[in-house]
């Protein structure tokens, strides 16, 4: 019985591997383009506004273009970092690949975009090699996203058709309770930077009410204006800047007074999501434009037009995904025209906006929406939010970036975020970042704290 | 009777039967095996896409090891292992021997079996997300908690060391007691019935029964599983990796040796992960090399069991 | 044989301690269905005991979703969890036997050897092995996936241990006898003994493959070879306008049927083993 089933087990298994072997179509007469990401987000935007697009496969894995041309997208999950260690190995193959299998396109997130656009590791190609000229083609977009795709020299290898400027988004009817009115310009005042936030959280603590949830909602802000880079170029010494200090020590002290809910630690889980909800009590969260539409909105159990958007206490952004032309292309052509319609398009980048929401790279443009009644949003109770949008996307200085960010920006909130919940003191926290920080980083030498 | 094998020789079939285990084996664990001793020795790692090295450094992983808190991990895994492990065991035995004992009548056995080994089921990282859910701060277990009034405030399990602690060992504990549960039974079931019989008439309770015949009947399987556990234990990742993302907090109390590992594994720094693998080998050698002692000491040359197995083929030749 | 009484306890006790294991184990079982049935809105607000009505919305949506081959990734799973199920119970019975029932010259070394490799993590080698099996070109297809687990250390260990306890040589010798080749009589006369061992290491090692996700992420590309954990993965790293708690729970719980399908079948052999008694009398 036994060897029976182990056998027909086999039968299936071997026919069905076979069938497959037979399903897969086998080389392609046209061009091939492969684009590695970590989803769907490109593709779409993509088929949604490049003119040359014929149809894509069911299975959302190849693009065929007008002349034939095959986009072959190939997308890893980033759970456990599989999408950079693949993307990693494909870069190392990338001068001995044959034309078919070369990276063309790859993208990659704020976080690490500076590990692809670094000048020596040459991953991802100079746009001006490409023909596109940043200063001239690309004079529309906002200057902190072509600075994040710059390398140290300056020199921009990578362009982004999203960028996502962060908001203070707020409940009404706990403005309404508390301070007497809902309106954003007088909210926009009461929170406009620090200090000033800092006394209206006093004001709400006296009803009852957390000014932000967690300690790590307030993080970008500060992480998002430090003076210099994690580690200056060609070094490996961790200056740990002053504003990360401030963030704990800020952290500490709204936490102590009670201006932070103890209770949730941290973002992305289900305490998190809860404050949001209409039972809780706090009063604001700090999100860019897909946080609202797809995070806030999604956790909000009660009608449209309760939450507001105002200025947040300092410029950030949240999030962005830059496309980049792998050096060794061997499309250059037409990656260029890609680039060039998804990122730099006005209308396109209108059209980006309208159908999926984004805050896209176009400064007039996005000066424009914020005019347009049809941008208003139902869940803001009619407000238009790209009115606030624009004005805080034409003031973020980014931070200097470098290489080592990701681990750096995750490693410190981890270890801070003991000492913030009393686990251990100050300067255990300290050493725990530098333990997995050298982890992370073999090749630090040395981590230097602000005095 | 190993005598009479002598007239023909059959030893190469030995060979045989096990080729394919050794060929296997060589192909795909051993050649990256020497390939990670190997660069245990080197400086090799790649800081963003740059690849550094391999430059030859001779011992200095191995000492920069002993220098980190890899003893602390380790004492970590121990302590995660052993919250897990001992209820896992002593429920696992107890369940098998009860599953495959008639008098006790348990109604629907095949229930429990199919039951118990349930958790094993789901991955390991869908389990973490329902355990994260269940036990946050206003979560379900927090709340079922404060309404029966056992506790005034809620426990924030994930923010202490024990509760932490606690929550990966139930996890494993709940995920892997019905798989040894499992593999014991079928030992259990291995038993020739004729000893229980014996037993039985002479009187034994089921204490006895349990100490007397059972217990050492199963020795080899009892073995393996506490090997396997060991091994297992030493390997443990997923579930405070994933409950904790992956940083052990608070504190790095619930760091494990592979965690460690695996951020070595993330910065690519195959050097230092490989001196910390073969460290992990050693370790996990010189326990099993214990257990496995320990466990067969008393029957050295296997004559006992060979004495046992004469017995039941006179029986079986007898029937037949 | 005792008196009645304490048997009756002892049957009572056993009884309450198996409901509330059983509790605890389908407890969790129970929350991942009534997730499963909830829709990404409703998860988001937290823990609910009582199941939704989304169910059958979150399956079409998983199902009708072109970009995700459920039904494919399914079957991949079925053919490597399968496959190497089978291998890796023959081939470990084999070599158990092998070392079990042959007097040879390195019969100590290879023991010894095995047993030691039996603790080797599979972490430490995986580079090693994704550079190996790119240069073999089995990267990205599913035989690197099945075909180790010939060499499986413990299940052999497994497989040793249950021949010392239950099968004696002079069955081996009487099949001699009967004029048996030694492949038929391993085939014919071994296998049947050690079903439940096999049963059972079957289960463990199917399980084993069907929720192993570090291995296959690394080996596996492309879509239509991609096995279910990296598509739970993949819908978990999906963009933020089509994240989806709803959908990655109603995948998680329909990854599970096989499973509990291939457990139920198989748990067949291991209640069989002790009625069939072939050997034990």
């Amino acid at each position: 019985m036994k060897k029976r089933a182990v056998s027909i087990l086999l039968i299936t298994a071997m026919t069905v591997s076979l069938a497959a072997g037979c399903g897969k179509s086998s080389g392609s007469g046209g061009k091939v383009i492969n684009i590695y990401s970590w989803n769907n987000e490109f593709r779409e935007r993509v088929e949604a506004v490049y003119p040359e697009v014929k149809e894509t496969s069911k299975d959302g894995t190849v693009t065929t273009l007008n002349d034939g041309t095959e986009i072959h997208w190939i997308i890893n999950p980033n759970q456990d970092g599989v999408y950079q260690q693949k993307l990693d190995e494909a870069l190392m193959k990338q001068a001995d690949a044959a034309a078919d299998d070369k990276v063309d396109i790859f993208l990659s997130e704020t976080d690490y975009v500076n590990k692809y656009t670094d000048k020596d590791a040459d991953a991802a190609m100079p746009l001006k090699d490409l023909g596109i000229d940043p200063d001239k083609d690309l004079s529309d977009q906002y200057d902190f996203t072509k600075v994040t795709a710059s390398d140290t020299d300056g020199v921009q290898r990578g362009s982004t058709w999203q960028c996502c400027p962060g908001l203070l988004v707020y409940r009404r009817d706990i403005a309404k309770e508390v301070f007497g009115t809902d309106d954003p310009e007088e909210i926009g005042q009461k929170v406009k930077d620090w200090d000033t936030i800092e006394q209206t959280a006093g004001e709400l603590k006296d009803k009852g009410y957390f000014t932000f949830s967690s300690y790590a909602d307030t993080f970008r802000l500060y992480g998002n204006s430090i003076d210099d880079s994690w580690v200056a170029p060609g070094e490996t010494v961790i200056k740990v800047d002053q504003k990360i200090m401030d963030w704990v020590d800020d952290s500490k002290r709204w936490l102590d007074a009670g201006y932070l809910d103890k209770n949730v630690k941290g973002q992305w889980n289900d305490d998190w999501n809860k404050a949001m909800g209409s039972a809780s009590k706090v009063f604001a969260f700090l999100f860019p434009a897909w946080g609202i539409d797809f995070t806030l909105s999604k956790n909000w159990d009660g009608e449209n037009g309760v939450w507001g958007v105002t200025n947040p206490p300092q410029e950030y952004n949240w999030g962005g995904s830059y496309v980049h032309a792998c050096t060794g292309t061997d499309n250059a052509e037409l990656v260029k025209d890609i680039i060039l319609a998804v990122t730099v398009d006005k209308d396109n980048l209108l059209k980006i906006s309208k159908d999926y929401s984004d805050f896209t790279n176009t400064v007039s443009g996005m000066q424009e929406a914020a005019q347009d009644d049809s941008y208003t949003s139902e869940f803001l109770g009619g407000q238009n939010a790209f009115t606030y949008f624009a004005p805080v996307a034409e003031n973020i200085e980014i931070a200097p970036l470098s290489a080592y960010d990701q681990g750096c920006v995750e490693l410190i909130q981890n270890s801070f975020s003991d000492y913030l919940q009393g686990k251990v003191d100050y300067e255990k926290a300290k050493t725990n970042f530098e333990t997995a920080i050298i982890e992370r980083y073999p090749d630090i030498t040395e981590i230097q704290w602000p005095e | 009777m190993k005598q009479k094998n002598k007239k023909i020789d059959y030893s190469k079939w030995g060979y045989y039967f096990i080729l394919p285990f050794f060929i296997s084996f060589f192909i795909f664990s051993f050649i990256p095996l020497v390939d990670t001793i190997r660069y245990s020795f080197f400086e090799y790692y790649r800081s963003g896409i740059k690849e550094v090295g391999p430059n030859f450094v001779g011992m200095a992983n191995y000492v920069s090891l002993l220098g980190s808190d890899m003893l602390k991990y380790a004492a970590n895994t121990m302590i995660l292992w052993i919250i897990g492990f001992i209820p896992q065991i002593v429920i696992a035995l107890v369940l098998a021997e009860w599953f495959v004992d008639a008098r006790l009548k348990i109604h629907g056995t095949q229930f429990f079996k199919v039951v118990i080994y349930l958790p094993n089921l789901i991955m390991a990282s869908a389990f973490a997300m329902l355990f994260f859910t269940m036990f946050s701060t206003n979560g379900p277990v927090n709340g079922i908690l404060m309404s029966i009034g056992l506790i005034s405030k809620p426990i924030d399990f994930l923010g202490s060391v024990i509760g932490t602690r606690s929550l990966v060992g139930f996890m494993n504990f709940l995920m892997w007691f019905g798989n040894s549960t499992i593999m014991l039974m079928a030992a259990i079931m291995g038993i020739s019935p004729d000893i229980f019989e014996a037993s039985d008439l002479d009187g034994c309770n089921s204490f006895q029964r349990f100490f007397y015949i059972t217990l050492p009947q199963i020795r080899p399987i009892l073995a393996y599983t506490l090997i396997t556990a060991i091994i297992g234990g030493l390997q443990m990742f997923d579930v405070p990796q994933i409950l904790t993302n992956g940083q052990g907090s608070p504190d790095r109390t619930s760091m494990t040796l592979i965690m460690f590992l695996n951020s070595h594994l993330k910065s690519k720094n195959y050097g230092m992960a490989g001196a910390l693998s073969v460290y992990l080998f050693i370790v996990s050698g010189i326990l099993c090399f214990f257990v496995y002692r320990m466990t067969n000491n008393d029957d050295p040359d296997g004559s006992k069991a060979a004495a046992k197995k004469a017995k039941k083929l006179a029986k079986k030749q007898g029937r037949g | 044989m005792k008196s009645k009484q304490p048997s009756h306890l002892r049957s009572i006790v056993a009884h309450v301690v198996l409901i509330i294991l059983s509790f605890m184990c389908l407890f969790f079982f129970y929350i991942l269905i009534v997730n499963a049935t909830r829709s990404h809105a409703d998860l988001q607000k937290g823990f609910s005991a009582l199941p939704g009505s989304y169910l059958f919305k979150n399956l079409s949506n998983v199902a009708n979703d072109g970009t995700f081959p459920m039904i494919r990734g399914i079957l991949n799973s079925l053919i490597v969890s399968g496959c190497s199920a089978a291998i890796c119970t023959y081939f470990s019975a084999l070599t158990a036997y092998g070392l079990y029932a042959y007097d040879f010259k390195l019969k100590k070394v290879a023991f010894t050897f095995i047993m030691a490799i039996l603790v080797m993590p599979t972490q430490v080698t995986a580079m090693g092995f994704l550079r190996l099996i790119t240069n073999m070109g089995m990267y990205d297809s599913l035989l690197p996936l099945i075909i180790p687990s010939i060499a499986s250390p413990s299940v052999f260990y497994f497989m040793y241990s249950y021949l010392q306890s239950s099968l004696p040589l002079s069955l081996v010798e009487a099949s001699r006898i009967d004029g048996c080749g030694e492949f038929r009589t391993f085939n014919r006369i071994v296998l049947p003994i050690m079903k439940p061992a096999i049963a059972v290491q079957a289960i463990f090692s199917f399980v084993g493959s069907w929720n192993n996700y570090f291995v296959p992420a690394l080996v596996i590309q492309s879509k239509d070879k991609m096995t279910v954990p990296i598509l739970i993965a993949t819908l978990r790293g999906a963009d933020y306008m089509n994240f989806d708690m709803g959908k990655i729970y109603t995948m998680i719980l329909v990854a599970i049927v096989p499973i509990i399908i291939v457990y139920l079948c198989l748990s067949k052999f291991i209640i069989a083993g002790v009625t069939l008694g072939g050997v034990k009398e």
